[in-house]
Parts: structure tokens; sequence; C-alpha cells
């Protein structure tokens, strides 16, 4: 292209590379500091992957069991994690969840309700009692609308304030965020293009917020959007930030696996909340075969019990579906292995017989929609068809806890699900959408702090002439590759090679097929112009998403043991000796690094929150603290 | 292999395009255009997200009608039957299937935002479920903007829009109006005053369209209506009216 492409300039306090729930609960925050927020949209202004939260937001309110608390859902989080969180986050978390969900209701949010009118909240698996804020089966819906409404609300009162409702507070839909910028070591704004016309996007400003979500569309099966290309992974690490535990991805045990083009999409795990069974092909209820020894205490062992739990749960344990989601994944996948699937290879799921009709379609609607509309089946009357699709990462840009900074990048903030630690090596439904909104809020602080002690900030016309030119050049190119079938190869691979099993020699193929990938997505080319061009767009897609598969594999093929959302068949077994340690990914300009880095210790009062015996199952002794966690 | 005619073009001009593409069992036509899309136009643009109903992008109008494409399925149609794939015909091209749909987040700034109480703690709201699931309705909305697209009153009327919000702002204002926490008491008059109410004649095609099946028209246009016509004229019959609308609504 030989014309001269605009571009428009911005300076801002904090731009938010993000709107899901973490990058608007981060504006808000940012924006009632006072400060002057830019908020980039990857597609239209309420659209973000957030909405496709089916179950609920955790937060131990207590409204449904007044034994509930912080401390309990602290404790149920380092369990799921398997005790590879970073503690000061799921400490965060825990405590400041209940405020965050509150204060929706202040914002307009709808909650269903309890028969006091308080908030209702839902079992779910891995929370010791019913814990979920929700509404219906569109708890992500809610949450997305009532943050796009309070920014609404205060760009309205900036309207009256200031007379203009964009001056301190303004969404930048359907842009995509190309490169951090950084100058003497410091953030100093991003750039970027506009797809409705081509534009280019200069922003300057001293903080960056990452909130960018996940990166399921680097794999084949995904419940993800097209968003989910790992773009803000990508970022960090070639702004010199680090990717912790990126090995850790959540396959979710149900995605729907047929009809082929539904197939990962979402089947919430209210389904098993409310009573739904998983069941193989010969009827058998398996989960009660696949209870780990760590959770043997806390699960029914037997079909009766199971079923009591729902009507008493102070004198019965659980039922084995709402096991931990790496458990229940686990276990689909190797009851299909063992030719005990479905037709279409997954297991059946059904509250059918447990639920009466009316009741399933008041409280799972859009699942019952869901499979209406798209696979033909009425859950009323018959059994699902579902298996694992990969749904989230627990990896992530390592973060400062209390801030959300960016370890070793001045000036960038990362929350959500592009943060890594706080789930360690599993999270447990629920806890994202809380996630958001804690780490959202202390991002926005986090950011706002360190803006108020900041010089103004200026991009060089050097870093903008080479951001420029690399916007330009998968069109300056000609004879490259088709971006879309590289996007299938690649998914292929991480398919293939970086799945839910693991072993050493197919990861080792992964690894060399992701470097041979690297050089032809480096060349691909693409056809059109600039304006709303999905190819084109593709091609900037591609390079994260290849980021984080490097990344994925070269954290897998080291961490020498299987825990949460990293299971290797040659060594099937949970090491204390990796429980310590987590895997840093950093860029050289080349490839993607790893190395390792002790966990930090936890504090003795929270290991106080432990009965000995427990923290022994997932501890080192060297790692105990004397006299630490209570003896039984 | 099925035949799919698809507008291509920018907002200065563009023109039907036919091609044919391999579909497989149980695709929606939104399948098929990424088809088209991965092996035939890679510049082709759509907009996308969730693929499960859940976040209203993939709005355009299938065989002229305002429907998701992720919720449509190939098999619904004959076989042999050309599928035409149109943009939104309310809202002004950018390229292709993708339109500029600025007016409806203009809109939603006009909207007085939700108002409660001063002085309302968090934690300590009570609300019995009766009372939220009539605003919950509303807010099942994924603005999709099909109503807005299908509703005959900006549809092909660009001078309305600018006194009209449409059925997803009416939904809204509805929302609030029932919403228990809401403390705004003139939203039913400003609908009716300032977002065009009264220009709706409840044809109900925006019920119609609704991929969420909200009763767009019956439970949020026609209340609206009713009690704005109440208010004015005779505030007895109007409180009558709420008591029993209250429990008509499911």
């Amino acid at each position: 292209m030989s014309e001269k492409i605009p571009m428009e300039r911005h300076n801002y306090d904090v731009l938010v590379i993000g709107a899901g729930g973490a990058g608007l609960r981060a504006a808000v925050e940012a924006r009632e500091a006072g400060l002057r927020v830019a908020i980039i949209c990857k597609s239209l202004f309420g659209k973000a992957h957030t909405v496709m939260a089916e179950g609920g937001i955790a937060a131990s309110m207590g409204n449904v069991n007044d034994k509930d608390g912080w401390k309990v859902h602290f404790r149920d989080t380092m369990r799921g994690g398997k005790f590879l969180n970073h503690y000061r986050m799921a400490e965060l978390h825990a405590k400041e969840s209940p405020d965050r969900v509150w204060e929706l209701e202040l914002w307009g949010a709808l909650f269903d309700r309890t028969g006091e009118g308080k908030i209702s909240q839902r079992n779910f698996g891995g929370h010791e009692y019913p814990r979920l804020a929700h509404v219906g089966d569109r708890t992500g819906l809610e949450l997305i609308r009532t943050m796009q409404q309070k920014i609404v609300s205060m760009q309205q009162q900036d309207k009256k304030d200031h007379g203009d409702a964009e001056s301190y507070l303004k969404v930048f839909a359907e842009v995509t965020i190309t490169e951090v910028l950084k100058e003497n070591g410091k953030v100093v704004g991003a750039y970027g293009y506009k797809r409705e016309n081509g534009n280019e996007l200069l922003f300057e400003s001293p903080a960056v917020i990452l909130a960018t979500g996940g990166v399921g569309k680097t794999f084949k099966i995904t419940s993800n959007s097209w968003e989910g290309t790992g773009d803000g992974h990508a970022l960090a690490l070639k702004a010199g930030g680090n990717l912790v535990d990126m090995e850790f991805l959540q396959f979710h045990p149900t995605g729907m696996v047929w009809p082929p083009s539904v197939r990962g999409i979402l089947v919430t795990e209210s389904v098993r909340g409310e009573g739904g069974v998983l069941t193989n092909t010969k009827g058998e209820r398996f989960m009660f075969k696949y209870i780990p020894d760590v959770f043997k205490d806390k699960y029914a062992d037997n079909e009766a019990e199971a079923d009591r739990w729902y009507l008493d749960q102070d004198n019965n344990r659980r039922p084995p579906e709402l096991l931990p989601r790496d458990e229940v994944a686990r276990a689909i996948n190797a009851e299909v292995k063992a030719g005990r699937g479905s037709p279409h290879g997954g297991v059946f799921l059904d509250v059918s017989k447990r639920i009466p009709a009316d009741v399933i379609k008041k409280r799972l609607p859009s699942m019952w929609h869901q499979f209406y509309e798209l696979a033909g089946v009425d859950i009323t009357k018959e059994p699902m068809e579902v298996g694992p699709t990969c749904h989230y990462v627990m990896g992530g840009v390592e973060v400062d806890p209390d801030t959300a900074a960016a370890v070793g990048v001045a000036g960038l903030f990362a929350a959500g699900e592009v943060a890594g630690g706080m789930h360690g090596s599993n999270r447990l439904g629920g806890n994202s959408l809380s996630d958001l909104l804690v780490f959202g809020r202390r991002a926005g602080a986090g950011a706002a702090d360190y803006v108020k002690n900041s010089q103004p900030v200026k991009v060089s016309e050097a870093s903008i002439r080479d951001a420029a030119e690399k916007i330009a050049a998968p069109f300056k190119r000609t004879g490259g590759e088709n971006p879309y079938t590289l996007h299938q190869e690649l998914q292929e691979i991480t398919h293939n090679l970086v799945g839910i099993i693991r072993t050493r020699s197919e990861l080792q193929d992964a690894i060399e097929k992701i470097a041979a990938i690297r050089k032809r997505i480096e060349e691909v080319s693409v056809s059109g112009n600039r304006l709303f061009n999905p190819g084109f767009h593709l091609s900037f897609d591609l390079d994260n998403m290849l980021l984080v598969a490097e990344s994925t594999a070269k954290s897998a093929i080291v961490r020498e043991e299987s825990r949460g959302g990293h299971t290797r068949d040659d060594f099937p077994a949970m090491d204390p000796k990796w429980r310590s340690q987590n895997n840093i990914a950093s860029f050289n300009g080349k490839e993607v690094v790893v190395k390792q880095q002790n966990l930090p210790k936890m504090p003795n009062e929270l290991f106080d929150l432990f009965d000995i015996h427990e923290l022994e199952k997932y501890l080192s002794k060297e790692e105990l603290p004397n006299n630490a966690g209570v003896r039984s | 292999m099925i035949k799919l005619r698809i507008w291509r073009g920018d907002a200065r001009d563009g023109a039907l395009k036919d091609v044919e593409v391999e579909a497989n069992e149980g695709e929606v036509v939104l399948d098929v255009i990424h088809r088209v899309q991965a092996t035939q136009m890679g510049d082709l643009a759509v907009r996308w997200n969730c693929k499960a109903g859940k976040c209203g992008s993939c709005s355009m109008e299938i065989n002229g009608k305002p429907r998701l494409a992720c919720m449509t399925q190939v098999a619904n149609f004959e076989e042999g039957e050309t599928i035409t794939v149109t943009p939104l015909r309310a809202f002004p091209v950018i390229k292709d299937l993708v339109t500029d749909v600025s007016f409806n987040y203009k809109k939603a700034m006009e909207v007085d935002s939700f108002t409660p109480p001063v002085g309302l703690k968090a934690g300590e709201v009570r609300m019995a479920q009766v009372d939220v699931e009539r605003s919950q309705e509303f807010r099942k909305c994924i603005e999709c903007f099909l109503c807005q697209d299908t509703c005959h009153v900006i549809r092909d009327h660009e001078e309305n829009k600018k006194s009209f919000a449409g059925p997803r702002f009416f939904i809204r204002l509805a929302e609030l109006d029932m919403h228990p926490l809401d403390i705004l008491k003139n939203r039913k008059q400003k609908a009716q005053a300032e977002h065009g109410l009264g220009m709706c004649n409840i044809t109900k095609c925006c019920t119609e369209v609704c991929p969420e099946h909200i009763k767009i028209t019956d439970n949020a246009i026609i209340p609206m209506k009713e009690r704005v016509v109440d208010v004015k004229y005779d505030p007895v019959r109007w409180l009558g009216s709420k008591i029993r609308k209250r429990e008509g609504i499911v």
C-alpha cells in the first residue's frame, strides 16, 4: 500500500486493553481516582467473552449457608489449584469478592434471590458451600451489562460536569493493539489500528492495563470466542514481562460434542450443581471411580449418599460430579478412551430424570435453548452428550498481587484471565467472575497510584515508525501462506501434542513443529485492504497464539509431574518438589525461555487455616513451617 | 455443497456475490460463512464472538429476515435453495456483512442511568424474586439489535432515528421503570416525550425477531404506553392497573 495511512494520536492517563469484566472494572476504578481513561474493545462494547460465563460469581456471602466465609473460600481455592496458587492472590480474592458482588447491585445488577430476598447462591464444583451468585445461567451477561451501564452512567456524569461524555472515559470499539510501547524501560503507551477504517492509533499513556482474557483459540476444541487469542499474554512477553505457569490449561469437562459445528461450546457446570449426573454408555455413574485420595473425605463414594447431599449437606459428602474441573475432565477422557463413551465421543450428562422440566427451564434456560436450537436435544427429556473443551488458562502474566503490576515492566498491569497465579494449577468454577472484579479493581487502583507518581510520557518517532511498519507488513508480502490455514495447523499441533494428556516425546515434537510454523507465520500474506479485514487481523492473532503455544509447550515439558490442568502420562503423580516451583516464561526476541522460580512462602496464619494432614498431602516436610496447620 | 449469495461491498457501493461452499451436518449459517472466509474470501467482513447465541454479534439478514447467523441452521433451508446473506438494513454498511451500529450506543447514552436511593448500602439490599423477575426478562437482552433493524419506524426512515430510541431501549426503559431499586419517577413520561414511545404502533415485529424471546411489545411497550396514558389522565386508574399488571406478569 503506497498511500499514507492516517494516524490518530490520543493521550490518556490509563489505557485499558480489554473490555470484559476485568477491563471495565479497572476502568471504573481508575476513573473514580480522577484519571482520564481509554478502554480498548477488541469487538463491540458489551460483547466480551465474559458474557459466556454462565454459572455464577463465587463470593462467600453466606446467604444460603451461613457457615461460609472468606477462610472457607480461600481453602477451597487453594485445594482446587492444588496449592500452586499465589497465596496472596487467593487471600485477597476470597476476602474481597463479597464486596465486589454487592457493589454490582448498587450499579443495577439483578441477581436471583433467596426466600429472604438476599442474593441466591448455588453449589458448584470444589466449593464447600453454595457460593455462586447467579442470574439463571446467564450470570456473565448480567455482569458485563452492569459494568457497561456503569461506564455509561459515569460518562453521563462527565457530560454534566465537563460538557463532553467522553472527556474522561472513552471506549474505542473494534480496535486491535499490536504493541505496548516502552521508552527507557518504562511503558509509554500502545499502538494499534481501528477495523472500521483501517486507521492507526497511537495512545500515549504512562500506564497500560492488560485485561485481554484467554488463549482458547490456540486450541482446536474450545469454548472461547474469536477474541481468545492470547493477545495480552503476547503483548506482555514482548514488552519484557513474564508468564507464570503457562502449562496449566483448564479443559472444562463439559463442552458440547455434537453436532460438529458446536463442538466445544460450553455446557455450564450449573447443570451438575443443580443435580445433573454423568454416565457412560453402560449407564454407570462413573465418577465414583475417580475420586483422588486428596479429596476422599469430602466426596461421597456411593450414589445414596451423593443423592442425600442435595437435601442435607451437613451430614453427607458431596457427589463426585462436583469434583474440581481437572478431575472430572480427566475422568471423562479416561471413560471415552476405555471405549465407554457416547456415540459422538463424549459421555452423557443428564438432568432430565432428576429435575422437573419446568425447573430445568427456569434454572438453566440458556442451556435448554442452546441444546434445543443447536443440537435438537430437549434436555428436559433426554441426556446431553458432553466432553472436555479448552476453556481457561490458569497461566498468565506474573503480577504483584496487591497492585496487579506486571513484574519487571514499569507501568504495565494485568488483571483477569490474562494474569497468572490466582488459580494455581486449576481454577474453580465461579472464581473467574470474582477474579475479574477483585483484580480488575486492584489493577485500576494500582495503575492510578502509579500514574499519580509518574511523569508525562512521550513516544519517540522511531517507535511509531517501527510499530506502523509491523502493521503494514502483511500487505507488503506476496505469495505467503493463508493465515486461516496456518491457524488450523497450529490448532492441530496444540490439540494433538499439548492437549489434556501430555508426554515428553509429544511435547518435544510440538516444540519443534511450533518453531517450524513460526517461520511460515512470519511470512503470511493477506488479500484485500485494511478495511474490516478478518484475514489481516488473523495475521496478528496468529503471532500471539504462536507465542502462547510455545510458552505452554515449553513449560509443560519441564514440569515432570501431573497437577491440575497439566497431566503427564509419563509422570502421572503430583510431586511435592514441583509444588514449590513456578515456571516463568520470558521472550528473548527470538524464542520463549522457561526457568523455575520458588513460589512465595505462605504466612503461618494462612497455613493454620488447614488441617496438617491435608497440608502433608501437598507439601514436602521441608516446606511445612514448625507447628503450622491445625492438628485434628 | 450449498449455494450462498453474499452481499459484498462498503459504504460506497457493493453487490451480491454467488459462491458455492461445503456444508456439513448440523452446521449453522455462520459456519459456512467462516468456510467461505477461510477458503475463498479471506477479507470477507463478518462480526461474531460466542457462536452460541449469547453475545448478539453475528446479526445479519438471512433471506431478508433479521437473524443471528450462529443460530440459523443450514438444514432449515430447502435442498438446492440459495441462502442470501446481507447486512442489517437499518444501519449504514461498513463493509460486507458489518454495519455501523453506533446509533444504538448513542441511544444508550440518552437513557437516564439506574438511580438507586441515596445512602443504599452494599449488602443490605433485599428484593423478592417475583419483583426482580420482571426486569430480569429485559436484562436477558443480548444487544443483537435485530429488533432495532426490523422496526419499521427506523428501518426505512432515517429521519425518525433522531427522535426514536427503538425497541431495545424501550425494554431498557421498562427494565429501569420496573427495577425494585430505581427511584427515578418519570421514566414512562420520558419514554413518551424524549424516546419516541408514541411512534411505536405495536406491530410486534420486534418481538418476533428477538432471539431471546423477550416479549418486547406485550411486557414492555404496551404496559408503558398504557401507564403513560393513565398517568396523564387518571391517577386512580393508573394505580389500579399497576396492581393488576403485577399479578398478570410472570
